[in-house]
């Protein structure tokens, strides 16, 4: 099959969406001419003009507050906010009024746009332009929260959360954008809320979210020279989430290792930690759930530092071959 | 300009939230109300002098003190006091409340919880008309301490750069909760900030219905002939506290016996009769339906079901 880049596969949903239907437009800081910090929207302008490839000013809480307002009167807007880092400024819109519109307003009225997002260290660009901070949102009832690993994913998950009626935080991560993987030219949708076992395996478990899926399956890979056949679930969507995907796998296995990139106080493991904890699934554990999440720090510039500040496929490795060995 | 029947009409709609906002209180008061309510009384002027320069399509966004501006959008007070009430028959079901009315499918995208949360909503939704070349405008509803956050910066430049079809009023009513804006503002007018955003910038007698509706008017003239926002600000006063924590500390008796000497409700009226729009007597009338129409629907609202307990995680998502 044709193989595309993870931008590749993210500019490609946006253009075929935008073709299909009228109503999509993209709107962000240099998402034109430009390309967008990350060039996932280049070429976009030439070809919708600049009506629906809408450059603004550096306004994240004007961005969030155009696609509220143009998704809650007709259109199917695309935001970008340029670094995750930045929702921050974006926050009051998405959280007090996209999210809870639909509520408050006794469901008779509905938000359906997608807010693009870089997040993830690696790039040496320190602490204001590398976090990751999908859990903020994923508390937010209203949200959805997507975070795709792969090139056929991304595709898949945007053009379902382009078209889904909700209010969708769309993580994507800036080391992934260049990694390439089959991806087929017609438009598809990956159903929002299901996971996907991107390896079986029988010893243990790995729930990993974004790049750790990539970096868990590397760590597999090397694993099963030891003989530690590694199963890696990726959930694809944190909120709504695939409870039952997991949990059959960790029934299976009876042991977890939950990888992510963000900081692990108040990170998403703990949130599948509890919820593997509180299933059918806990009468098979063979082993205490292990989470592997960023340290608790800001990420440093330093590039060993950076390097260390968050799991690499060693440190993946080191955990799963105690938790498979029972040293845990 | 507006004809004698359109006038009458606006006493009513004057009235209507006057007898609303002190139905309000006395629900409140007699222990009826779950929550809190901001009060627009003395404000009439400024929410019904602005939506009567609007087309009946138009569409408006709304504040924490929404009262005035829902009922001049021509909302059921009916389902706006179930609302109010907390009740399954209101316009969002008792979800909402006081602070939360919309009334979607009439054009008012809602009431707002956050001081400023609706300024940028506007640019959305300005941009969503362009787009989509419909021939309606939004006004858009905020106080003078929204004026001081920074989604009023971000918003109105956007709006301007892409000259969107928003009006943006401004009530300013004198204070940010207890904060003056004698101290929270180094200009004379908040419609100066206009100049900034390259619109034009307007300060009128909020009090004064006429006044108000003309300054819309233009705005909206403008607005809908694809030349941009403009900035009102309406120089009213509330004379109720901010909400009912208030305890008017801030602020003099003898300043709030003053503006109530400026009753847009008294003072409207009183031109109508000058005019020989209609006569005292029809103005009582008037004024008694009003109450009336009230005690309608609170009635309405009482005989209401609450919503039941199995509803209440439905309308979170699609």
């Amino acid at each position: 099959m044709r193989e595309l880049s993870y931008a590749e596969a993210i500019r490609e949903a946006l253009r075929q969406e935008m073709q299909r239907d009228e109503r999509v437009f993209i709107i962000g800081e240099d998402v034109g001419v430009y390309g967008g910090a990350f060039g996932v929207t280049l070429g976009l302008v030439e070809e919708f003009g600049e009506e629906r490839v809408i450059d603004t000013p550096i306004s994240e809480l004007g961005i969030a507050g155009a696609i509220t307002g143009a998704a809650l009167t007709g259109m199917r807007p695309v935001g970008e906010i340029m670094f995750m880092d930045f929702i921050t400024l974006a926050s009051e819109q998405l959280v007090n009024q996209a999210a809870k519109i639909r509520f408050m307003f006794g469901g008779k009225a509905k938000v359906p746009f997608v807010l693009r997002t870089p997040a993830g260290s690696g790039t040496g660009a320190a602490a204001q332009h590398s976090q990751s901070l999908e859990n903020w949102f994923v508390h937010i009832p209203g949200l959805k929260v997507v975070m795709p690993s792969t090139p056929y994913d991304v595709k898949g998950l945007l053009l379902a959360s382009i078209r889904d009626d909700n209010p969708i935080i769309f993580i994507e991560h800036k080391l992934l954008y260049k990694v390439k993987g089959a991806v087929p030219e017609e438009p598809y949708t990956i159903p929002l809320g299901t996971a996907e076992v991107k390896r079986e395996g029988r010893d243990l478990t790995i729930v990993a979210t974004s790049i750790m899926v990539k970096r868990s399956l590397e760590a597999a890979e090397q694993l099963a020279h030891e003989d530690i056949e590694v199963e890696v679930v990726d959930p694809r969507t944190l909120k709504p989430l695939d409870e039952e995907t997991i949990i059959r796998s960790v029934m299976k296995t009876g042991r977890v290792l939950i990888v992510h990139e963000a900081c692990k106080t108040g990170g998403y493991g703990g949130e599948l930690a509890a919820i593997i904890a509180g299933s059918e699934a806990f009468d098979y554990l063979d082993a205490p759930i292990v989470r592997l999440a960023g340290r608790d720090i800001p990420i440093p510039y330093n590039r060993d530092l950076e390097y260390h500040a968050v799991p690499q496929v060693e440190n993946i490795v080191e955990a799963a071959r105690q938790l498979a060995r029972g040293e845990v | 300009m507006l004809n004698s029947r359109q006038k009458r009409e606006l006493l009513r709609q004057m009235y209507t939230i006057r007898a609303f906002e002190e139905k309000a209180e006395q629900l409140y008061t007699l222990g009826k109300i779950h929550g809190t309510m901001h009060l627009s009384i003395g404000m009439e002027a400024s929410a019904v002098g602005a939506i009567a320069a609007l087309r009946p399509d138009d569409l408006i966004l709304s504040t924490h003190r929404g009262h005035g501006h829902c009922i001049a959008k021509g909302a059921d007070l009916k389902l706006m006091m179930a609302e109010f009430m907390g009740k399954e028959t209101g316009y969002c079901r008792g979800r909402g409340g006081s602070m939360h009315i919309a009334d979607v499918e009439g054009g008012n995208l809602g009431a707002n919880g956050v001081v400023g949360g609706g300024i940028p909503i506007a640019v959305g939704v300005g941009l969503s008309l362009k787009m989509q070349k419909r021939d309606q405008i939004i006004l858009c509803f905020f106080g003078d301490g929204a004026a001081n956050l920074g989604p009023f910066h971000e918003a109105l430049n956007m709006a301007a750069i892409w000259k969107l079809p928003v009006v943006y009023v401004c009530e300013n009513n004198q204070y940010a909760m207890s904060f003056s804006v004698k101290k929270a503002f180094a200009i004379e007018r908040i419609s100066d900030r206009a100049a900034a955003y390259g619109m034009p910038g307007v300060t009128v007698d909020g009090n004064d219905l006429m006044a108000v509706y003309q300054a819309v008017s233009q705005a909206v003239k403008r607005a809908r002939a694809g030349e941009g926002p403009t900035l009102i600000e309406n120089v009213t006063y509330r004379w109720r506290g901010h909400s009912k924590s208030d305890a008017n500390r801030y602020r003099t008796r003898e300043e709030i016996e003053a503006w109530k000497q400026k009753c847009p409700i008294k003072r409207f009226r009183t031109q109508l009769i000058e005019e020989g729009v209609l006569t005292e007597e029809e103005a009582d009338q008037i004024e008694q339906e009003a109450y009336a129409t009230i005690d309608a629907a609170v009635a309405f609202a009482e005989a209401s079901p609450e919503p039941t307990l199995e509803t209440i995680e439905e309308g979170v998502y699609v």
